[in-house]
């Protein structure tokens, strides 16, 4: 579900590593992995097109010839064609000299319009604005009952009467001069792009009250037609921007990109979530990667920044990384991990994970089991389980309704992990010395910049090992030589097949920029 | 497999304990508590910081219910006409794309690769999905192959039977059972138009005799009650409603007793719209079907609503929420539009949940019945 580009490209690049260029069947074989990884998050199939001549010139070009990494260099040129495409100029906000300044917003039926009304205003005031919204959605029952509502809870004024909206909007106008609001934002009816009579109303709305801002919102949702819909818009309204709602959810948002190439307006504000704060101006550099389902580092941090409190995670990192991570401390960083969402959810968010783990199936059910077994657990067991022995071991698994062999088995695996983690810990530190990273107070380890030494080295090819159970790994736990060149320096971790350290590399640079 | 786990948890945690120590700057005020298995107590306060739904049941005592009763109004204002809407009539009007497209091929002699290849972007342009336009394709060749056929008009044809097969002998009725609190729960993600469908609907079932009631499920948006309750006097049927911000289990379980009380038999209970990825909001939805099921109730309809503008997030959604609330059909809204819904043929023929009913406009009798080989004439006239 989660296998990116880079992955397909590794397939296909693979065996060319040694030639180190790329033949023109080469580029074509990757073009037609871009294509599907485009269409299915929903970019147009015409945009898709032209992207794609546009890739294909920069990668039989000389840019790609002769790179080390072939496959990333594609990605890269990728990654970049979309950046600019979804990118380009942001909008910048600029108020009228005569105010009030005029937003229109327009859209189909359940794209957020109404919301993103409401979000929009809170924006404008914490701009230092003073907004007034406008209900000119007369068709749908309680629409400007809706608009009230929000406007009561982020304290704007709503401005609306029975009449017809044209009407409305006039009379808002005034309203808005008369008593000093600065800003004006018109929330209209939804409308289908092919409904004429609609359309013209939209476009007397617009005539009526001159709009600074004209914005079309589109559910991230939107599939093939977002272009047909944002074209009509375009053609009777001249819109100035888009407006992206519920980008929170999983669609990869290809309509944010095919609506930006054909209506060569910019997305001006994002919706990412269901809080009247959760709006904010667009990153297209994030998009970019979204698209592509390269995993989103910067989303990750962001809900772990929502799930975890600062203090705590520090801490946590810290004992981690000194061995002294506790059954306890384990228990209570996996309960902070499922209030991120579904555990598959967030391994998809890791980039450069190797495919074999990304595709393991993680039911969250099991985490259910591993809770249930540390809570049949009593405190002196959590932080020594080395004390676990038959009788105890029985009541546990009796008290968490498992098997004895599975309290066993995971509190072996636990240990093995704890080891890993020590030498993690262990070739922060020496690795360290040179740079004189890690200091002893862990929390600043946490928080300086240069922690990578506090973690995976990835330059120094740290292995650490540990034996899976039913797994014969010979050596666990070594340290090839610094400096090695080989391609794979395994980091081996109990069960599974290995992980690159490049892409651990990858991960932590990441965080570092 | 605990191996995988455990290992799994560590290495995300080490990334998500870094970055996430690492960026944190702000504070965040939301709290999200569990949703724990088997237990049905959960805290959704993603939503609102202070709900707390507890699932004492939900009998009388459990928040007073304010109802709205609305006398069943024998005469609903302006009894709109009612004709059903062509589902021919009302797609051809903004195919002109597919359609055109498929039309030029009809001319056309043998296919050439490019000819395929364009019959592929076709399915992809109706958000069809590659993977389905692609398999699709691989059987009309080989059919085409053992047939001999090699030209536009009969690789069409080819194309629409296939399709049609896909989507044939399905039960596309919505079950009532006789003597029983049926309630029919509508689901999905925000602004695909469930509420709209419950007003339509419960004017289908007035006019089919039966005594719907509305349950207004929706206690998150802010006036969804509201626009619930236009559409109960527009289609002449009850309706419950809670206070906003109230718990959506204990709305619709205050609706299903009252349905019971007053002799209705169906129960179209409204639920706040969410996005599937949000684990907490898909229990909270798992909850809301359970008590919805219990004495007097009885669930026998759970109805996706897809909006025919949606890109392939609708396979997504269709996989989760069947998952959580065992979807038994799909509601196509929002198809007298310029989008063609081809997402709700992939979702169908994948998952194999049956389209129910089409939204082919905003007037009340504007939902119909799906037709699956209207719908795909449509496509190729």
């Amino acid at each position: 579900m989660f296998q990116t580009l880079t992955d397909k490209f590794e397939d296909i690049f693979g065996r060319l590593s040694s030639k180190g260029r790329l033949s023109e069947a080469d580029v074509d074989a990757a073009l037609r992995e871009i294509r599907l990884a485009l269409l299915e998050a929903d970019v147009n199939l015409s945009v898709v097109k032209s992207l794609r001549a546009r890739i294909k010139e920069r990668a039989v070009g000389d840019e790609v010839h002769g790179a080390l990494n072939p496959a990333q260099q594609v990605v890269k040129i990728v990654q970049e064609e979309l950046t600019a495409s979804l990118g380009g100029e942001t909008i910048e906000i600029t108020y009228a000299s005569k105010p009030p300044t005029v937003v229109l917003m327009a859209g189909l039926q359940g794209a957020g319009k109404t919301t993103s009304s409401a979000k929009l205003a809170r924006w404008f005031k914490a701009q230092g604005r003073n907004p007034l919204m406008v209900g000119a959605d007369l068709q749908r029952p309680a629409a400007v009952e809706q608009l009230r509502t929000l406007g009561r809870n982020i304290d704007v004024p709503v401005y609306s009467e029975p009449s017809d909206p044209v009407a409305v909007a006039r009379a808002a106008m005034a309203e808005a001069k008369s008593t000093g609001r600065d800003v004006v934002i018109v929330d209209t009816a939804g409308r289908l792009a092919i409904d004429e009579a609609l359309m013209e109303e939209v476009r007397n709305i617009s005539d009526e009250v001159q709009p600074h801002y004209t914005f079309l919102v589109i559910d991230a949702m939107t599939g093939q037609d977002a272009v047909n819909t944002a074209e009509a818009f375009h053609e009777r309204l001249e819109l100035d921007g888009v407006i992206l709602s519920k980008l929170d959810g999983d669609a990869r948002g290809g309509a944010a990109l095919s609506v930006k190439e054909v209506v060569g307006r910019p997305i001006a504000f994002a919706a990412t979530g269901e809080k009247m704060e959760d709006f904010d101006l667009f990153h297209p550099e994030r998009m970019a990667s979204r698209i592509l389902g390269m995993g989103d580092v910067l989303t990750l941090i962001e809900k772990a920044e929502e799930a975890y409190e600062q203090d705590q995670a520090e801490e946590a990192a810290a004992r981690m990384m000194e061995g002294q991570f506790t059954l306890e401390d384990f228990l209570e960083q996996m309960q902070q991990l499922k209030k991120m969402g579904p555990l598959q959810n967030l391994m998809g968010m890791l980039p450069g994970l190797p495919k074999e783990v990304r595709d393991v199936e993680i039911d969250d059910r099991e985490i259910g089991r591993i809770e249930a077994i540390i809570k049949s657990m009593t405190m002196a067991e959590r932080t020594d389980p080395k004390i676990i022995d038959a009788s105890r071991r029985s009541r546990i698994a009796k008290g968490s309704g498992t098997q004895p062999t599975q309290v066993a088995g995971l509190v072996s695996q636990f240990s093995e992990m704890q080891k890993m983690m020590k030498r993690f810990g262990g070739m922060g530190t020496k690795k360290a010395k040179g740079s004189s990273r890690k200091g002893k107070k862990s929390k600043q380890r946490v928080k300086a910049k240069g922690q990578r030494g506090g973690r995976v080295t990835p330059k120094g090819g740290v292995v650490a090992g540990g034996k899976g159970p039913g797994r014969k790994t010979t050596g666990g736990g070594r340290v090839t030589p610094k400096g090695s060149k080989s391609k794979k320096a395994p980091l081996m971790l109990p069960g599974l097949d290995r992980v690159d350290d490049s892409d651990l590399e990858a991960l932590m640079d990441k965080f570092e920029n | 497999m605990d191996t995988w786990i455990i290992a799994l948890i560590v290495l995300g945690l080490m990334v998500v304990v870094g970055g996430g120590a690492f960026v944190a700057v702000r504070s965040r005020g939301r709290d999200l508590e569990l949703y724990q298995d088997g237990a049905d107590e959960i805290d959704v306060s993603s939503r609102l910081d202070d709900v707390t739904i507890d699932d004492t049941p939900v009998a009388e005592e459990v928040e007073a219910p304010t109802p709205v009763d609305e006398a069943p109004q024998a005469t609903p204002p302006e009894p709109e006409a009612l004709e059903k809407p062509s589902f021919f009539d009302r797609l051809t009007k903004a195919r002109s794309a597919f359609t055109g497209y498929l039309g030029g091929l009809v001319g056309l002699g043998k296919l050439s690769d490019d000819d395929w290849e364009e019959l592929e972007d076709a399915l992809i342009q109706a958000d069809v999905g590659v993977s389905t336009a692609v398999s699709l394709l691989e059987d009309v060749r080989v059919a085409a192959k053992d047939q001999g056929a090699e030209d536009g008009a009969a690789i069409l044809s080819l194309l629409k039977s296939r399709m049609q097969q896909e989507l044939s002998g399905k039960d596309r009725s919505l079950r009532i059972d006789e003597g029983a609190t049926n309630v029919w729960l509508f689901v999905g993600v925000n602004g695909v138009g469930k509420t709209t469908a419950i007003g339509k609907v419960g004017r289908r079932l007035v006019d089919e005799g039966h005594r719907p009631l509305m349950a207004a499920g929706d206690t998150f948006r802010a006036a969804a009650a509201e626009q619930l309750t236009t559409w109960s006097e527009r289609a002449g049927a009850e309706i419950v409603r809670g206070s906003e911000g109230g718990d959506p289990a204990s709305v619709i379980f205050d609706g299903v007793a009252a349905a019971a009380a007053r002799g209705c038999d169906v129960v179209l209970a409204d639920t706040a719209g969410r996005l599937h990825n949000k684990s907490n909001l898909m229990a909270e939805l798992g909850k809301v079907r359970r008590v919805a099921d219990k004495e007097p109730g009885s669930v026998t309809e759970v109805l996706l609503v897809i909006d025919a503008t949606t890109g392939q997030n609708g396979m997504a959604q269709a996989k989760v929420f069947t998952e959580v609330v065992d979807v038994t059909g799909i509601v196509l809204t929002k198809l007298d539009g310029s989008a063609k819904g081809g997402i709700v043929f992939a979702v169908e023929s994948e998952l194999g949940i049956p389209v129910k009913l089409v939204g082919l406009g905003e007037k009340i009798g504007d939902l119909v019945d799906f037709d699956a080989d209207a719908f795909i004439d449509a496509l190729f006239e």
